[in-house]
């Protein structure tokens, strides 16, 4: 090829970056109403007008497929709260216009960095409206987040005190310590972030043993025994045949679907799946259609249309369907009904991509994940993704499934091929951790912690959802985002927090919808009765300081317990209240 | 001739029928009016229209009922499309002795000297050009970190992943580079492959070398920028590309204005071990008026009187790059990766840098083991010195076995004299590269078996852009003795003799 040749790679991709998303209103039978006796998952009754608050709400439809109550709640936004927030934008926006008129003009102090004056004639490299968002709005709650931490994210943490004397433009460390602020933003779900006991132990042994680095790719120099080990262990856990880790948890996405799929492959993936399938679907070339949030008839709709209609323009069929799909989803707290999602994947013969981030670990009376919680076969999930960031304390990812596709991946990743092997120490706390979890080591603590987590999650969602507050998510995932829906209420929350020693994480645009800013509360294992309720006063007081408590849904059968409430709906769906979002 | 007279077929009726319908005289009578005064028209004119309207109905009518038969499938038809469906395999089948199945299994730490496959050897193959893998005190401060910190991070940079080491790091980083700002990410790959698509976007158009990395190409792809590949580290090549580009940002004024533009080089191409020629990429910059990134995975700690890489090795001033990005996987014999710059460039990566934003941050220890190998390149750039002198050392032993020996019609060896990492590629190809890389493989092997551990260069054959030449790839560290490398370049010759005759 001649080397000059002008190409834009990515244009070629434009066609696989073309979201197609369905409408959730829409029907989804055709003209002669045919179709429901063919779909697997009917479209059920919905109302035809909807408020894009209630577009999550959660009805399963096949409750055969689910051996437990599968409980999931998004409550409406308040019609008021909806309407003051957008006012609350429009107001920071107007603002933000009129400072940085005054900042153009010089009156004000502009503290945003220059472009050097020798590259003044160059094209700007950011385009001026580029970061309206960051210099108006980000910057004025800044200081809520990229906290720095100078302790074990465990339960509790130290915090490196700082302060800003220019409105969080630039940020000086005191040299003080906040001690022992209670985490409620660390994903250690199973308490393995820890700096003593075995894992500790043992990773100091590999320390030695080894060294931090290993100065080459899996591929060439850098395939270690313990890798080996590890990569055995990983499958034995998942219950698959073979396993492969990867050095980074982002990584393991982007750069093992582009292995996976390609041209003339159609990639389903959810709308709120992470960055990392989102990037690794765009580099794999493959066309990307979007359903709604776990929204199965969102989903089968596009399996039925991929097949029947084939690829857009040429008509010829796709090569084969990939449906990319996360355990827990770490915004909303959901978690992906599994069972449906196999169910139509063996039906329509797609293949199954579930990234297990959040709930490896962190589910299943194994902890074996999103598989385990629902009893389900690993074998009917094609390729298990996973990171052991959160549950294991460690960092990395893997992918577990057939020999076949391990072996293809480890002569065709990106990440094997290219990138550094994982660090020996890393390897050797997710070992050890996992033999924890899994009671190799003859002790029953990882059957404590799994039992403590889940116990601490009912708890926590339960005592919030008493206090009023809106919880989005499944009643047993440890991700508990609590809604804010302000801008301001964002900066007021964590700061309010704080000032009351408990660490938690806020989340605006854009990681999540415009109105629906939140904070994040990641329940953990380690966290002890004690400290939790101390979070949970915390909370219920800043709520009344800044009137959260949104909830108008004050009939939560607390006094049954979310299990039982929800087995007795499951059992007589007509119990189901219109104004009650817990459908079953 | 027939006429239908309207006003014989109404006027008797309508005057007395309507008043007892109530209605008032003058409406009554204006009904009258109207209905005898509108025109007369032939019988047949009528029928004729008639008849004709019917018939433009039912064209209406047969035509919609025509395409609804021919375009839509009935459910039957789409059960039998669902049910035909058969999809490709996941993953095409492998054959079980695929070369890269069988991994060489490395025991004990991959520094010096390495165990592989049960057999000890010279490491020949791992990038730990400064020997900081197996230090001491690089272990000590990573293990004081550990009992500190425990081993992971629980989070992304924003929420609670942000250590005290870690700014510390990027603080050190940056001091050590002389430039405002450092930005860490916990995994060398997802360096550059980050930073790219954060400034280059659709639209934007990037130049870049041939011979450019794959974690480039990768970054490249993410952007969705127009990609102008020049000739590797051929100048007039390049400045052609500006020229053409400088030729079409006239004839479009306005886009121009809004185009991006980046030449994106590596200090030293892994694929060739070769370096870019930054001072001619500079004066080019400021010319055409285009940014330059700089990769410098394998020139970082290596070139360069203190090892700050290619820009300390020609004395280029380093604002002059605007982002310079390097793993620590190498030469810091650490992992992650970090971007270096002026805050102005590299502060915009802490909200647009996927693998900074979206990842969980770098193990604490890995980041202290890192301060603690920066430390040692600061306190002793003799290291970087001695290092040097054994490489000039096994180049010219290499050169020797090689190039001047009558035997080198087998073998060439690419490289310049600063490169830590040099390929060693048949001199002539067998024209299937199937066969090359066997044939390397058995060289690698032979050595193995005399207890020098080398390796092939690995690429995805199908995803390169321009896919190397297959090649052993030969690293030099510190560590290695002179009687090493004197081994090692004796025994690949004695396996160049002996495979490749």
């Amino acid at each position: 090829m001649p080397p000059s040749m002008t190409e834009s790679s990515a244009n070629k991709l434009v066609n696989g970056d073309v979201c197609h998303r369905t409408a959730n209103g829409k029907k989804s039978t055709g003209r002669n109403g045919f179709v429901k006796n063919h779909c697997l998952f009917q479209q059920p009754q919905q109302k035809k007008y909807r408020r894009p608050s209630e577009k999550n709400n959660h009805v399963v439809r096949s409750t055969s497929l689910y051996n437990r109550p599968f409980v999931e709640q998004f409550e409406e936004t308040p019609l008021l709260v909806a309407v003051l927030t957008y006012v609350g934008y429009g107001i920071l926006t107007i603002f933000g216009y009129l400072r940085d008129f005054l900042r153009n003009w010089g009156v004000e102090n502009c503290h945003v960095a220059r472009e050097r004056d020798e590259q003044k004639d160059f094209v700007p490299l950011y385009q001026d409206f580029e970061n309206f968002y960051t210099r108006n709005l980000y910057m004025r709650i800044r200081d809520n987040w990229n906290r720095p931490i100078c302790s074990v994210p465990g339960a509790k943490m130290d915090l490196v005190e700082r302060t800003s004397k220019d409105y969080n433009w630039t940020f000086e460390h005191t040299g003080k310590v906040v001690k022992d602020v209670i985490n409620m933003g660390s994903y250690n779900y199973l308490g393995f972030a820890e700096n003593t006991g075995r894992c500790a132990d043992n990773a100091t042994g590999s320390t030695h043993k080894y060294g931090v680095g290993v100065g080459s790719t899996r591929s060439e120099m850098g395939n270690l025994d313990i890798h080996e080990e590890l990569e055995q262990l990983v499958a034995r856990f998942l219950g698959v045949e073979s396993s492969m880790a990867f050095g980074m948890g982002f990584a393991t996405n982007s750069m093992n679907i582009p292995a996976l799929a390609g041209k003339g492959c159609l990639i389903l993936s959810d709308e709120l799946n992470h960055a990392s399938l989102a990037l690794g679907a765009r580099l794999s070339g493959a066309t990307i259609r979007v359903f709604k949030h776990n929204n199965m008839v969102s989903l089968e709709k596009l399996l039925r249309d991929a097949i029947v209609h084939g690829q857009p323009r040429t008509h010829r069929p796709w090569k084969k369907m990939l449906i990319l799909v996360e355990g827990i989803y770490s915004m909303e707290g959901s978690i992906v009904r599994l069972p449906e999602v196999i169910a139509l994947k063996k039906h329509y013969k797609a293949y199954l991509y579930l990234d297990e981030a959040h709930s490896i670990g962190a589910l299943g009376p194994r902890g074996g994940g999103v598989v385990d919680y629902f009893g389900l076969d690993p074998k009917d999930v094609d390729i298990m993704m996973g990171t052991f960031t959160k549950s294991f304390g460690a960092a990395g990812g893997y992918i577990g499934g057939k020999r076949e596709l391990i072996d293809y991946l480890r002569s065709h990743s990106h990440s094997s091929i290219y990138a550094t092997a994982m660090s020996p120490p890393v390897s050797q706390q997710i070992i050890t951790s996992m033999k924890i979890i899994m009671g190799e080591d003859n002790t029953t603590l990882g059957a404590e912690r799994l039992k403590q987590l889940s116990e601490n999650t009912t708890y926590f969602r339960r005592k919030l959802r008493e206090m009023g507050f809106i919880i989005y998510g499944n009643n047993d995932s440890p991700v508990v985002p609590m809604m804010l829906y302000m801008p301001a209420k964002i900066g007021a929350f964590g700061r309010e927090m704080l000032k009351r020693n408990i660490g938690t994480v806020v989340v605006g645009f854009p990681a999540t919808p415009i109105i629906e800013s939140r904070a994040r509360f990641c329940v953990s294992a380690a966290h002890t009765r004690d400290m939790l309720d101390t979070a949970l006063e915390a909370i219920g007081e800043v709520g009344d300081v800044l009137q959260l408590k949104y909830s108008r849904h004050h009939d939560f059968p607390s006094s049954l317990g979310p299990w039982s409430s929800a087995e007795s709906l499951l059992l007589e769906p007509s119990h189901v209240k219109p104004s009650c979002h817990i459908t079953n | 001739m027939l006429f239908i007279d309207y006003s014989s077929a109404f006027n008797t009726i309508i005057s007395t029928k309507l008043r007892t319908l109530g209605l008032n005289t003058s409406i009554c009578n204006w009904i009258l009016d109207f209905l005898m005064g509108s025109p007369q028209a032939p019988a047949y004119h009528l029928v004729l229209e008639g008849i004709l309207i019917l018939w433009i109905i039912r064209l209406l009518f047969s035509k919609t009922y025509k395409l609804q038969e021919r375009s839509d499938l009935t459910e039957k038809e789409k059960e039998d499309l669902i049910e035909e469906w058969q999809p490709e395999p996941l993953v095409p089948p492998m054959s079980k002795d695929h070369p890269s199945l069988n991994y060489d299994i490395v025991t004990g730490p991959p520094s010096h000297k390495i165990i592989v496959n049960g057999k000890e050897c010279i490491n020949f193959a791992s990038f730990n050009f400064l020997g900081f893998l197996d230090n001491e005190r690089v272990k000590q401060k990573a293990l004081t970190s550990l009992r500190r910190y425990g081993v992971g991070t629980c989070g992304p940079r924003g929420f609670y992943g942000t250590f005290d080491v870690h700014l510390e790091l990027e603080d050190r980083l940056a001091k050590f580079m002389k430039t405002e700002e450092a930005i860490i990410y916990s995994y060398g790959f997802a360096t550059i492959a980050s930073a790219i698509p954060a400034y280059s976007k659709r639209g934007d158009i990037v130049f870049v070398d041939e011979a450019a990395c794959f974690s480039i190409q990768k970054g490249l792809q993410a952007s969705r920028s127009f990609i102008k590949y020049f000739k590797h580290n051929d100048m007039e090549d390049l400045e052609r590309l500006l020229k053409e580009q400088e030729i079409e940002d006239q004839r479009n004024p306005r886009k121009a204005r809004v185009t991006r533009r980046f030449i994106i080089v590596e200090g030293l191409y892994i694929n060739t071990a070769d370096v870019c020629p930054l001072p001619d990429l500079v004066k080019l910059k400021y010319k055409y008026k285009v940014r330059i990134f700089l990769e410098e995975s394998m020139s970082f700690g290596v070139l360069g009187e203190h090892g700050r890489g290619v820009t300390e090795h020609f004395g280029v001033n380093i604002d002059d790059i605007d982002l310079i990005s390097a793993n620590m996987e190498n030469a810091v014999a650490s992992i992650g990766g970090f971007c270096c710059g002026r805050s102005f460039v590299i502060d915009h990566q802490r909200l647009s840098g996927q693998g900074y934003c979206f990842s969980a941050s770098l193990p604490p220890m890995l980041a202290a083991a890192a301060i603690e190998a920066l430390n040692i390149m600061e306190e002793d750039p003799v290291v970087i010195l001695i290092w040097f002198r054994f490489f000039i050392f096994m180049y010219d032993l290499v050169n020797k076995y090689f190039q001047i020996d009558s035997y080198s019609a087998v073998k060439s060896v690419i490289g310049e004299v600063y490169a830590p990492a040099l390929h060693l590629q048949l001199e002539r190809s067998s024209g299937s590269r199937d066969t090359d890389v066997r044939m390397l493989r058995s060289i690698v092997d032979y050595c193995l078996e005399r207890q020098i551990a080398l390796t092939l260069a690995r690429y995805l054959d199908k995803e390169e852009r321009f896919l190397p030449p297959p090649s052993i790839r030969v690293v030099v560290t510190i560590e290695q003795t002179e009687e090493d490398i004197e081994k090692a370049a004796s025994c690949i010759r004695e396996a160049a003799l002996a495979i490749l005759k």
